[in-house]
């Protein structure tokens, strides 16, 4: 299939606004210093709204374009230019962009009024409204741009704000630990998406999106495999995903808006985008998509059995963060149909966990700041817009119809028993329907520990309070899209994707019919929810208790910390120690020796500078000769 | 009798000079008849006319290529630039020379002549007007300057050579403060600048001898069909050479350098760094590029050893200066033989790079002793390197203009310094003389420590108990400083017109 995009036209010429009003946002907010604290949350704030609002104009103004014309390519100006290499400034705004744009936006706004509130008492929140802004740019130029180097300068982008607002309390250790774990795990990441990039410019010639789609038919399967892995490895680094998972649940050591947009929302998805746009390459080898499939159900399960041992409120989202995304990796990873199916998820993810994390900021609120759900309980009656907004996001999240989780992750269970080979059918199928049952255990767990069964409040002065308007009120919108959202999507936004990722018809069926799989699904859950209800609703002990080996592991991240600890870190110590020895002993002795050696030349040739004209005369009179007679030997044959 | 046959002039081509030494000439005539109060307003303002109508005659005469007086004078795309280079250097220099608010009366004192430590001496050494006869001393000096570079055979070359040296031995015995230090220096500079300049006629009468003419194309058709002992061509290749050698301060005829640079008042060597480089240079350029091309074989390992010389000499030797006109001495020993390096890539780059890197550092250096004018004590500037420790606390816009300008000369990218060792180097490595590159890196590297060792002192380290006091300067220092450091960041963002212009005008007319 050929693409090609439509230049931008009409009022789809503005698509640059959407970057350049929160960049400029962020500008002010960050160059005017003090003099914006008064009214600089306000600017924050309104300027999200305003790419919202035009994010609308456009979204709708694409809308109204054919089918067959649905995109708008801009090119601003030439970018980089160095020989052979040519990469444009360049926007593309076509369906796939456009609804990334509507989440981050407009999920991006409700935040940005939630954190208002959630930082009213901090010194820091103009610096955070400035971070935010530039978060909220970048990520809007990443999923604009269009070509590769665009999106990686977005992606570096996004990268260094994640990086500032992980780290925002950066006197705290573990905040500023926190950080330097995101920032190195996502170099490991992005060092693929650059060489992935690398390797697309040698062989194609070119990173638009347009030249590299059209030409991967030419490339050899080799080819294709090795690009795709490296861009893989970058969305892998991204999103939180097997092997470079470890970062995202210590990110929760920034801001709890941070966690919501940042790392549950928006920018931990841009992995999935990078694949979902690249599907022109992941479906041309199957080898390629296998290992994204794989990557996906190994990483739901990991986030999913590790979820169910955390006691840390924002650090069991954050796994079940993981987990959802190893959903949508699934999804992309099986490639057809399902592209838009991960999508789907993809969006309603955005609204019930950016729900479920703003609602755990505002227990946290209300509770001094306590993490430990362990240490909650029978909140339910004390923070009853919370207790409700969570109770929604929670029953999205296990999938129970007709909230939206059921709408987008059953599908996507049913895609993977839709698969073509029959063990993989089985293998995928299963794992994702593991994946439901567990998410139903440990999102119910939460559920059941913070808001219901006996009070466990541990400090004295705890009084829960509900939050203020500014906070609930977002809670509230959001839990409505968790709630309607699911159905709103589930037909609407395959058929809105179709230019993008092409007509897909009814899939055969697969080991297992549809009504099947969707009975079984809902089994898995009420199995798991009720199980978690059984066990938790009188609650639990304080202290976590001696537990069996799967449980220990799971605590312990199961033991990946410790695995990147013994491979990387601690060979990395050692190479560095040998290297600083090597370059105290070796190197600077060599350039301490040299200079030393200069000085000391320097030193005796100084004396021969006598000051007596005669001695110049003297040294000219010798240099004379000697230049003379060089002429002359070189000249009549004395020398050589 | 056969009548003298005057050979046709072309006046056009001329009109440069004749500028110049005309307004010298009326300068001298001023001197006398201006009353005394008016005298240096007069003197600097009719001087820098001089150098902009000069100036103008030289962008007017862009394109010339012709040899005229009876093949004395050749003007071509590189006489132009040269001369051009001169008088917008020139004229800087002569904003250096005349500022008078730094000091009371001036950098020069008014009657040299007086006994130093006399009576008299310590009387007009309390800020009586200084001598105003160095304005048109100057431009005597500039206009053999502008015949040096414009001069097609080699007698026309001597003569040049000596209009242009004897203004700058005056000048240089001319200091207000320290002036027997200045006497010295001017005094060694003449003996043995007429040392040098006594192998230099040596050397024509060897090349007449073996081309029968002193004219440079002359001897280029003599080399090319050699009739004679070669012998005769070596020995005056060599000793013209060594004159001119001299002049360009290289190795090991640079022995002059340091203490005259030391000694002489700043604005003079500020003067002789920048002009005297370009002068000499560009006689190098023509008389190796358009008489010995011939022999580029048998004069190129023997120059680039002596480049390797220079670059090493320069480069070590700074390292443990304790003064900074030493210093800067020093680096422009070093710079001399970096530009050497591109004197011997023999080619069009090596041509224009050599051009190109002489307008370059002419302006870094000329800020660079701008800024060494303005730091003073109660003994007048405050040259030693201990002087300076901690000025970046009291004064951190001038010592941020120092350390920019010593992060020229150390060649860092963004300033003229880098692109000018880029042309340069790549020029030689185009020519084959990819050894000279080497020791140019190498010497470049240990150049360095002594600029840096300045930069920390200014900025690190503890200012001393009576630290010197920073002057304010006036508005012509204030102008040069301004000029040097806008052309210098200007050269190392957009060289390209420059470069263009270079290449444009990089072919001699023979």
């Amino acid at each position: 299939m050929e693409i090609s995009y439509a230049p931008a036209t009409g009022v789809l010429s503005n698509i640059w606004l959407l970057v350049a009003i929160p960049l400029a946002s962020a500008a002010i907010l960050l160059l005017l210093g003090k003099r914006a604290d008064k009214w600089g949350h306000w600017l924050g704030v309104a300027s999200v709204a305003a790419s919202f609002v035009l994010g609308l104009i456009f979204f709708v103004s694409l809308s109204g374009l054919e089918a067959s014309q649905r995109s708008a390519e801009l090119s601003l100006w030439d970018f980089i230019v160095v020989g052979r290499l040519n990469v444009d400034f360049g926007l593309l705004f076509d369906p796939l962009a456009g609804v990334f744009v509507l989440l981050i936006t407009g999920v991006g706004s409700l935040i940005h009024l939630y954190a208002v509130g959630y930082m009213e008492h901090d010194p820091g929140r103009r610096k955070f409204f400035g971070y935010f802004n530039l978060f909220v740019s970048a990520m809007l130029l990443l999923v604009l741009g269009n070509n590769y180097v665009m999106l990686y300068f977005g992606w570096e982008g996004v990268g260094l704000a994640s990086y500032l607002l992980i780290s925002f309390w950066y006197t705290r250790p573990s905040a500023a630990t926190a950080g330097k774990k995101a920032f190195l795990m996502n170099r490991v990441g992005d060092a693929g998406l650059a060489i992935g990039i690398f390797l697309m410019f040698t062989e194609l010639g070119s990173t638009q999106y347009e030249d590299v789609f059209n030409g991967v038919d030419s490339l050899a399967a080799g080819t294709i495999l090795v690009m795709g892995i490296l861009l893989l490895l970058g969305a892998c680094g991204k999103s939180g995903q097997f092997p470079l998972q470890a970062w995202l649940p210590d990110a929760m050591e920034g801001p709890t808006p941070v966690s919501a947009l940042i790392h549950a929302a928006t920018m931990v998805t841009a992995g999935v985008y990078l694949i979902a746009r690249s599907n022109p390459i992941f479906s041309a080898n199957t080898t390629l998509q296998l290992v994204v499939v794989s990557v996906g159900a190994l990483t739901l399960l990991i986030g999913c059995v590790i979820g169910a041992a955390k006691d840390d409120i924002k650090r069991v989202l954050a796994w079940s963060t993981v987990s959802q995304i190893g959903y949508m990796f699934l999804g992309v990873g099986l490639g057809g149909g399902a592209y838009a199916l991960a999508i789907v998820h993809l969006l309603a993810h955005g609204f019930f966990k950016a729900n479920m994390f703003l609602g755990a900021g505002s227990v946290m609120h209300g509770m001094h700041d306590q993490v430990d759900i362990r240490r909650f309980g029978g909140l339910s009656k004390h923070m009853k817009i919370t207790w409700l907004t969570f109770g929604t996001g929670w029953l999205a999240i296990i999938g129970i119809p007709p909230l939206s989780g059921y709408f987008s992750k059953e599908p996507i269970i049913a895609a993977a028993f839709e698969r073509e080979v029959v063990w993989e059918a089985w293998v995928f199928g299963m794992a994702a329907l593991i994946g439901a049952g567990l998410t139903a255990f440990y999102m119910t767990r939460l559920f059941v520990l913070t808001f219901h069964g006996p009070a466990r409040w541990t400090e004295d002065n705890q009084h829960p309070h509900e939050s203020p308007a500014i906070m609930t009120i977002p809670l509230i919108l959001l839990a409505i899209g968790s709630v309607g959202a699911g159905f709103l999507m589930s037909t609407s936004v395959p058929d809105w994707l179709n230019p993008v990722f092409g007509e897909h018809g009814e899939e055969a069926h697969g080991v297992l019919s549809h009504t099947v799989i969707t009975a079984l699904s809902l089994v898995v859950t009420i199995i798991g929810a009720g199980l978690a209800w059984a066990l938790f609703r009188r609650g639990t002990a304080l202290e976590p208790q001696p537990a069996g080996v799967l449980v220990t592991a799971a605590r312990r991240n199961l033991y990946t910390d410790a695995f990147n600890e013994a491979v990387f870190e601690r060979p990395g110590i050692y190479l560095t120690r040998a290297l600083v020895y090597l370059d105290g002993k070796g190197i600077d002795g060599l350039v301490n020796g040299l200079a030393a050696a200069v000085g000391g030349g320097s030193g005796r040739l100084r004396r021969l500078q006598t000051g007596f004209v005669r001695s110049y005369a003297l040294s000219m009179l010798t240099g004379a000769m000697l230049v003379v007679g060089a002429f002359l030997a070189i000249q009549l044959g004395w020398l050589a | 009798m056969e009548s003298l046959q005057l050979p046709p002039i072309d006046y056009g081509a001329l009109l440069p000079m004749l500028i110049l030494f005309g307004a010298a000439c009326l300068g001298v005539v001023a001197e006398v008849v201006t009353p005394q109060r008016a005298r240096n307003a007069v003197q600097l303002g009719l001087a820098l006319v001089a150098v902009v109508a000069a100036l103008a005659a030289v962008v007017w005469q862009r394109g010339t290529r012709t040899v005229t007086i009876g093949g004395a004078v050749a003007v071509d795309g590189p006489t132009l630039f040269l001369q051009g280079s001169i008088l917008v250097l020139g004229g800087v220099s002569l904003l250096l020379i005349g500022e008078r608010s730094i000091e009371k009366g001036g950098a020069f004192v008014s009657q040299a002549a007086v006994t130093v430590g006399s009576q008299k001496d310590l009387q007009q050494a309390g800020g009586r007007p200084g001598a105003t006869e160095v304005y048109p001393l100057t431009v005597f000096a500039l206009g053999g300057m502008l015949l040096f570079v414009a001069a097609n055979d080699l007698l026309t070359m001597f003569v040049a050579l000596e209009v242009f040296s004897l203004p700058l031995y005056l000048l240089c015995a001319l200091a207000r403060r320290r002036r027997l230090l200045s006497q010295e220096a001017a005094l060694k500079y003449f003996l043995l600048g007429s040392y040098a300049s006594a192998f230099f006629l040596f050397g024509v009468a060897f090349v007449y001898g073996y081309a029968g003419g002193i004219q440079l194309e002359v001897v280029h058709e003599a080399v090319a069909n050699p009739q004679r002992s070669e012998v005769l061509l070596y020995v005056g290749l060599a000793m013209v050479a060594i004159g001119l050698l001299f002049k360009a301060a290289l190795a090991p005829f640079h022995v002059w350098t340091p203490d005259v640079y030391q000694g002489a008042p700043t604005p003079i060597t500020a003067f002789m760094a920048a002009c005297t480089k370009v002068a000499a240079f560009g006689a190098l350029l023509r008389i190796l590029y358009v008489a010995f091309e011939g022999v580029r074989w048998s004069f190129q390992p023997i120059l680039g050893t002596i480049a390797v010389l220079t670059m090493f000499i320069g480069a070590v030797l700074a390292v443990t200066q304790t003064d900074l006109k030493r210093l800067l001495a020093y680096s422009s020993i070093a710079n001399a033989g970096y530009l050497l390096v591109g004197v011997l890539a023999l080619n069009e780059e090596g041509l224009s790079g050599t051009m190109f890197y002489l307008v370059a550092y002419g302006f870094s250096v000329l800020a660079a002793f701008a800024i060494i004018s303005l730091v003073r004590d109660a003994d007048g500037e405050a040259t030693h390197l201990s002087r300076w420790a901690g000025i970046g606390r009291k004064s951190p816009l001038l010592a941020g203009v120092f350390t920019f300008i010593l992060l020229t000369f150390a060649g860092i990218p963004l300033t003229s310094g880098f692109t000018s060792k880029f042309a340069v180097f790549g020029a030689a490595v185009e020519g084959g003389q990819t050894w000279l590159v080497i020791f140019g890196v190498i010497t470049s590297m240990l150049l360095a420590f002594p600029y840096l060792r300045v930069v920390v002192l200014m900025w690190l380290s503890e200012p001393g108990e009576s630290a010197p006091t920073v002057s304010i300067p006036g508005f012509l220092t204030s102008a040069v400083l301004g000029i040097g450091v806008i052309v210098t960041v200007a050269l190392g963002v957009v060289p390209a017109p420059l470069i263009d212009l270079t290449r444009e005008a990089s072919e001699f007319v023979r």
